[in-house]
């Protein structure tokens, strides 16, 4: 069957994405935020997974204010990187799973979460920012991303955007599809966006790196409790952009010592989570970038 | 029976909630043509005329034409669609961030390199932080001499 193994949250910010297609991520401003991401590049070579389910929220890109899906999963076969308003990135097209996608598509819809299936779009620095910092640079050409990626895309953008606690019930509900589908398959979950930034108003350029990293703490060895903690708090103190972090609770929601419901209670506590890596680091542009990597024990 | 907002009571921050989406409907899908490259060119060789093929309204247009980012907001503009105006002008997202600050570019950087903008004071309106109504507009510009 198909398992997840392992998941990984990172910030996504366009800047960054910027930075390593001009070329300057060794300049001294960017140099230790890439840093960060040497652990991770060598990992991704080490445990390489057969599909990345990678949820990202869309920036008024593929998704315009004519339609506003709060849960959207891609299960189209290819997927073109977006021209946000400066061309497109000079990335490789992003290869679908359509048939997993489809799979979990249908699990988690008779799990009672109404997704919305999404078979063309494009995809933002939201989900190319991400690849990009776990797999390098990569010719647009002769290169290609190392696995199949199943776009799933939530909003954040108008309000009201998911509640945590709804990203991580989700997150339990992906893990149950992705476990009933028959191939053997390494699968990863990526939760993206955050940590702290406000990019708007007088308030802007709000960095909270205490918040930050006790929610961090939080999400880690107490999930359940993280993902109670309510929208105004993540506006308040990580700032408006910050409820991007919501995201990041459908992967953790994931991981197998999330008990499904109480059924499952003695086999989530046979499981635990280890940290692979942890890093963070202010700024990126306007933003706190957080990183964790966490597998499955 | 009002709607729970509880985001109200928070200092410069607009959030791009159901009514702001309704305002600024246009004014954002005006925002989403500028991802095509003709569209920018056109908009770019005359702004006034690209924009009256909109039905924004005429404030609305005249904060797209001074690139007024805090007015554009507050008539029902959302960040992620601004920034494309931004773009189009070839502005980054950290320019166009601090221009709603007062601070100028150098400031706004600096503050950024120093570790952000502090949530002291500014978690509640009427506190006494630099996001605070009261301390607009920051930076060398808010200097009284």
């Amino acid at each position: 069957m198909a398992k997840i193994t392992a998941s990984v949250f990172t910030s996504h910010v366009p800047a960054i994405g910027a930075a390593m297609d001009l070329g300057k991520t060794q300049e001294d401003y960017w140099k230790p935020l890439f840093a960060g991401y040497d652990f991770s590049k060598q990992w991704m070579k080490d445990n390489k997974p057969d599909v990345i389910f990678l949820v990202y929220n869309d920036h008024a890109t593929a998704f315009s204010l004519d339609l506003i899906p709060t849960f959207a999963i891609g299960t189209a076969a290819e997927y073109t990187p977006a021209d946000e308003g400066f061309g497109p990135r000079p990335v490789p097209k992003v290869q679908g799973h359509p048939l997993l996608a489809s799979h979990i598509a249908h699990s988690v819809i008779q799990q009672d979460f109404d997704l919305t299936i999404v078979n063309k779009m494009d995809v933002d620095h939201g989900l190319t920012v991400p690849l990009s910092l776990m797999c390098g640079e990569k010719d647009p050409v002769k290169d290609a991303w190392p696995c199949p990626v199943i776009p799933f895309a939530v909003n954040v953008v108008q309000y009201p955007v998911p509640s945590g606690q709804r990203c991580f019930n989700l997150g339990k509900a992906i893990r149950k599809a992705v476990e009933s589908y028959d191939e053997d398959l390494n699968v990863h979950i990526w939760g993206t966006g955050g940590m702290s930034h406000q990019l708007q108003g007088a308030r802007a350029g709000l960095i909270n790196r205490a918040w930050d990293n006790a929610w961090l703490d939080q999400m880690i060895a107490d999930p359940a409790a993280c993902a109670a903690t309510p929208h105004i708090d993540y506006v308040r103190e990580a700032g408006s952009e910050g409820i991007e972090l919501v995201m990041w609770l459908i992967a953790r929601g994931a991981m197998s010592d999330v008990p499904y419901d109480a059924t499952d209670l003695e086999a989530a506590r046979a499981h635990s989570v280890r940290v692979k890596h942890r890093f963070y680091h202010v700024p990126a542009s306007n933003t706190a970038v957080g990183h964790l990597i966490l597998e499955n024990n | 029976m009002a709607l729970d907002k509880p985001y109200q009571d928070i200092p410069g921050t607009i959030i791009f909630d159901a009514e702001q989406s309704r305002k600024g409907y246009w004014l954002n899908q005006f925002c989403m043509s500028l991802m095509q490259p003709d569209n920018r060119a056109r908009f770019k060789a005359d702004q006034r005329a690209y924009l009256n093929e909109w039905p924004m309204t005429e404030e609305q247009r005249q904060a797209v034409i001074d690139m007024d980012l805090n007015r554009a907001m507050q008539l029902g503009g959302n960040i992620y669609f601004l920034a494309k105006i931004g773009s189009t002008h070839g502005l980054s997202f950290q320019q166009m961030a601090g221009s709603m600050t007062g601070m100028s570019e150098v400031e706004y950087r600096a503050m950024m390199m120093a570790g952000g903008r502090s949530a002291e004071g500014n978690r509640y309106l009427g506190e006494d932080g630099d996001a605070q109504a009261h301390h607009q507009p920051q930076g060398q510009a808010g200097k009284k001499d």
